[in-house]
C-alpha cells in the first residue's frame, strides 16, 4: 500500500474520530454538566432534559457512537483495502 | 425455606458453575493464559468485559452513591461508561493490532525503553491491588451479611474459588467464567429493580419508571423525591451538591481513567481481529449499560423507600420495635446505626449527621429498645431546613443489598442479590489478579530479568504470582487498610494521568519519543499522587483540610487526574519537540499499528 493511500486512510479516520468525539463531548459534558440547569427547564415526562442526559441519555448515545464508528471503519477499511482476511 | 438456606443454595450453585467452567477451559500455553489464545468471540468478550469491569463498586456501591448524591452521582454514570468510547475509538483497535500480551509491553516497545516499561508495570500493579482490596471487602460484606459466616471464612471461600479458575484457567478460564458471572449479576440486579419499579410506579422498565408518576398520586417520581428530601433539609435530588467545575473534572478523570485501566485494556487483546476489538467495546458497553441505566432508578427508588419506611406514614419517625427485621440484621453487621437524640423511642431520618463518623458500638450491648448502643453520637443539632435531628446512620454500600428487603420482596430475590454481588466482586478480582500476574511473569521476569526462560516456566511463574497475588488480596480484604475507599481516587487518577496519555500519544503522535513519554508520565504521576496525598493523607497525615476552599481551581482529589492528564500531555509534547525523534523502525511500527491488515502476524515476531 502506498504512503499516500495510508495517509489518506489515516486522515479520513481522524475526521471520523473528530466527529464522534464531538458528539461524545456534547452529550455528556455540555448537556449533562455545563448546560444542565438550562436544559432542565425542558421537561419530558418526569425528567428534566439535562438530568436525563446526565443519568440516561449520554449512555445511550455512547453506545450508538461505538457501533456507528465500528460500522464506518469497516467500510473505510474495505475502501482502502486494509481490512483483515 | 428460610433466607439463609436459600442463599446457600443459590450461591453454592453459582460457585459450582464457575468451577465447572474453569475445569473445561484450562489454559495450556502462555497465549491462552494471558490472552485466551486471542480466540474469543466479540460478543462473549463484551460480556466478559462487562463482568470484568462491573465490580463490587458498580454492583453494590454505585446505586447507593446515586441514592444519596442524586444528580451528583451522574459523574459515576457518565464517567464509567464514557471511557468505553475512548477505548473503542482511540486505543483498543491499535493495541490489538500491536498484538502483544500486556500494556507495559506496548509502552516498553513503543518507547524503546525498559525504564518506561518498568514505570508502567509499577503503576499497573499499584492500580490493580488498590482495586482488588475493594473487591475483597465486597465479598466480605456479602458473606457476613447473607451467609452469616465471619468475614475471614467468607474470604477464604472466595479466594479458593478465584484460585481455582484464575490460576488453572488463566485468561481463558477467566473469560468464560466471567460470561457466566455476567449473566448471574445482571439477572440479580435487574429482577429486584423491576419488582420495585412496578411496586412504586406500575412501570416495569426501571429506565422508564424513573421518569414516571408514583402510583396513586399525580406526581412524578423525581418531583416527589425532590419534595420529600427538601422537606427533610437535603438539597433537591435532581440538583446535587458538587460544583460544575468539580463535576466536569471528576467525569473526565473517571472516563480517561477507565480507558487507561490495564485490566480493561487487556480484554481487547483477546479477540481475533482488529475489527472485533472495535465492535467488542460496543458490546461491552451494551452489557454494562443494562446495569448502568438501571442504577439511577434503583438509587431513586431506594432513597424514597428508605425515607418512607423510617419516617413512617406521618413522617414523624417509626418506633424501633416496629421496624421490619432487616433493620436489626443490618444493624448487627454494623452498617446501620441509630442514636435516639430526642429520646422518643422513634427513629427519625433527616439531613445532618446522626453520629460523629462511622458508628462505634459498645460491644454487643443493647439499649432500652433493643438497639445497639452507639458510643459516638453527634451533638444532635437540627440541620437547616430539617424538621428534626437526624438519628440514623446508613452506610451507602447497603442500599442495593438491602433494597429488596426494604421493599419487602420474596426471599429468592434477596438470595439472588447475594449471588450477584459475589459474582461482580469475584469476576473483577480475577481479571485484576491476572493483570498483576502477567505484569510480574511477562513484564518483569521474562521482559527484564530472565528473557531466556521457556514458555513452560513462564507459565509456572504466572500461576505462582497469581496465587501470591490472591493471598495478598485476601489479606487486604481481611485487614482493609483505613484508606481503601480513598485509594479508588488514586487508581483512576493514576490511570488517567500516567498510562492513558502516553498510550494515546504512542498511537497518534509518531514524533513522540522516549524522553517525552517518560517525562510526561512522571509529571502526571507525581502531580496527581502529590495532590491526593496532600488532601487525603494516605500513609501520612493530610497537609490541608479536604474542603473546596483549599482545592486547586475548586477541583477535588477525585477529579485531579484531569489536571494531571493535561500536564502529562503538555510536558510530553514540549520535551519531545526539543529532543531527538524516535528511531526509524519505531516510526514504521506506529504506521503499521494504524492499519488493520495483517493483525494475526504481529503476534509471532
Amino acid at each position: 500500500m502506498s504512503t499516500q493511500a495510508k495517509q489518506a486512510y489515516w486522515k479520513e479516520n481522524l475526521r471520523l474520530l473528530a466527529g464522534c468525539l464531538t458528539v461524545w463531548f456534547v452529550v455528556s459534558y455540555v448537556f449533562g454538566i455545563l448546560l444542565v440547569e438550562q436544559l432542565n427547564q425542558i421537561r419530558i415526562a418526569g425528567f428534566g432534559l439535562g438530568f436525563w442526559f446526565a443519568q440516561q441519555g449520554s449512555i445511550y448515545v455512547f453506545l450508538i457512537l461505538i457501533f456507528f464508528y465500528a460500522w464506518r471503519m469497516n467500510k473505510l477499511d474495505r475502501k482502502y483495502d486494509v481490512h483483515e482476511d | 425455606m428460610d433466607l439463609k438456606t436459600l442463599t446457600y443454595i443459590i450461591v453454592g450453585l453459582s460457585f459450582a458453575l464457575y468451577i465447572g467452567i474453569a475445569i473445561w477451559a484450562k489454559a495450556s500455553s502462555t497465549g491462552e493464559f494471558y490472552v485466551a489464545g486471542k480466540g474469543v468471540h466479540p460478543v462473549l468478550n463484551g460480556m466478559a468485559t462487562g463482568a470484568d469491569w462491573m465490580s463490587a463498586a458498580s454492583f453494590i456501591s454505585m446505586a447507593g452513591l446515586i441514592a444519596f448524591l442524586g444528580y451528583g452521582g451522574s459523574v459515576y454514570l457518565m464517567g464509567w461508561t464514557g471511557g468505553y468510547v475512548l477505548l473503542a475509538l482511540l486505543l483498543a483497535p491499535y493495541l490489538r493490532k500491536f498484538g502483544k500480551f500486556t500494556v507495559p509491553e506496548f509502552i516498553g516497545d513503543r518507547y524503546y525503553s525498559q525504564t518506561a516499561r518498568l514505570v508502567a508495570v509499577i503503576c499497573l500493579i499499584f492500580i490493580s491491588f488498590t482495586y482488588v482490596a475493594g473487591q475483597m471487602r465486597g465479598v466480605g460484606i456479602v458473606f457476613s451479611r447473607f451467609l452469616e459466616v465471619d468475614i475471614i471464612t467468607g474470604l477464604i471461600i472466595g479466594m479458593g474459588v478465584v484460585f481455582i479458575y484464575a490460576v488453572l484457567g488463566g485468561m481463558k478460564g477467566i473469560t468464560y467464567t466471567q460470561v457466566a458471572q455476567y449473566c448471574v449479576l445482571i439477572f440479580a440486579y435487574t429482577v429486584p429493580a423491576v419488582f420495585i419499579a412496578i411496586e412504586v410506579t406500575g412501570v416495569a422498565l426501571p429506565q422508564i419508571a424513573l421518569g414516571s408518576k408514583v402510583l396513586g398520586s399525580d406526581m412524578y417520581l423525581l418531583d416527589k423525591l425532590n419534595q420529600v428530601v427538601v422537606d427533610l433539609g437535603f438539597t433537591a435530588y435532581t440538583k446535587g451538591t458538587k460544583s460544575t467545575i468539580d463535576m466536569f473534572a471528576i467525569t473526565v478523570a473517571l472516563m480517561v481513567g477507565t480507558a487507561g485501566l490495564p485490566h480493561v485494556i487487556v480484554r481487547f487483546f483477546t479477540v481475533p481481529k482488529v475489527r472485533d476489538a472495535r465492535i467488542s467495546a460496543g458490546w461491552a458497553l451494551f452489557f454494562i449499560a443494562l446495569l448502568y441505566t438501571t442504577a439511577p432508578a434503583v438509587g431513586a427508588l431506594a432513597r424514597l423507600n428508605l425515607i418512607h419506611t423510617v419516617n413512617g406514614p406521618d413522617g414523624q419517625g417509626t418506633p424501633y420495635e416496629q421496624m421490619p427485621s432487616w433493620f436489626s440484621t443490618w444493624e448487627n453487621s454494623g452498617l446501620l446505626a441509630w442514636y435516639d437524640h430526642n429520646h422518643d423511642g422513634k427513629i427519625q431520618y433527616a439531613a445532618g449527621k446522626a453520629l460523629q463518623g462511622k458508628p462505634k458500638f459498645d460491644g454487643d450491648k443493647r439499649g432500652p429498645y433493643g438497639e445497639r448502643v452507639v458510643l459516638d453520637p453527634s451533638k444532635g443539632e437540627i440541620a437547616k431546613g430539617a424538621p428534626f435531628a437526624n438519628e440514623l446512620y446508613v452506610d451507602r454500600d447497603i442500599m442495593v443489598l438491602a433494597n429488596p428487603e426494604i421493599a419487602g420482596l420474596p426471599n429468592w430475590v434477596i438470595a439472588l442479590i447475594a449471588a450477584g454481588g459475589i459474582a461482580a466482586a469475584l469476576s473483577t478480582a480475577a481479571g485484576l489478579l491476572l493483570v498483576i500476574s502477567a505484569g510480574v511473569s511477562h513484564d518483569i521476569v521474562k521482559g527484564m530479568i530472565a528473557p531466556d526462560i521457556s514458555e513452560k516456566s513462564e507459565l509456572m511463574i504466572g500461576r505462582v504470582s497469581a496465587a501470591v497475588a490472591i493471598l495478598i488480596a485476601g489479606y487486604l480484604g481481611a485487614n482493609p487498610p483505613a484508606f481503601v475507599a480513598q485509594v479508588v481516587a488514586f487508581a483512576f487518577g493514576l490511570a488517567a494521568s500516567s498510562l492513558f496519555p502516553i498510550i494515546l500519544m504512542g498511537i497518534f503522535n509518531k514524533r513522540m519519543n522516549k524522553e517525552g513519554a517518560i517525562a510526561g508520565m512522571l509529571t502526571g504521576l507525581i502531580f496527581t499522587m502529590g495532590y491526593i496525598l496532600y488532601f487525603k493523607g494516605i500513609f501520612i497525615k493530610p497537609m490541608a483540610a479536604n474542603v473546596p476552599e483549599n482545592w486547586l481551581f475548586g477541583i477535588s482529589p477525585e477529579g485531579i487526574g484531569f489536571v494531571g492528564m493535561i500536564l502529562n500531555f503538555v510536558v510530553a509534547y514540549v520535551v519531545s519537540k526539543v529532543t531527538a525523534p524516535p528511531p526509524e523502525h519505531i516510526q514504521h511500527m506506529v504506521e503499521d499499528i494504524r492499519i488493520p491488515k495483517g493483525a494475526g502476524e504481529a503476534v509471532a515476531h
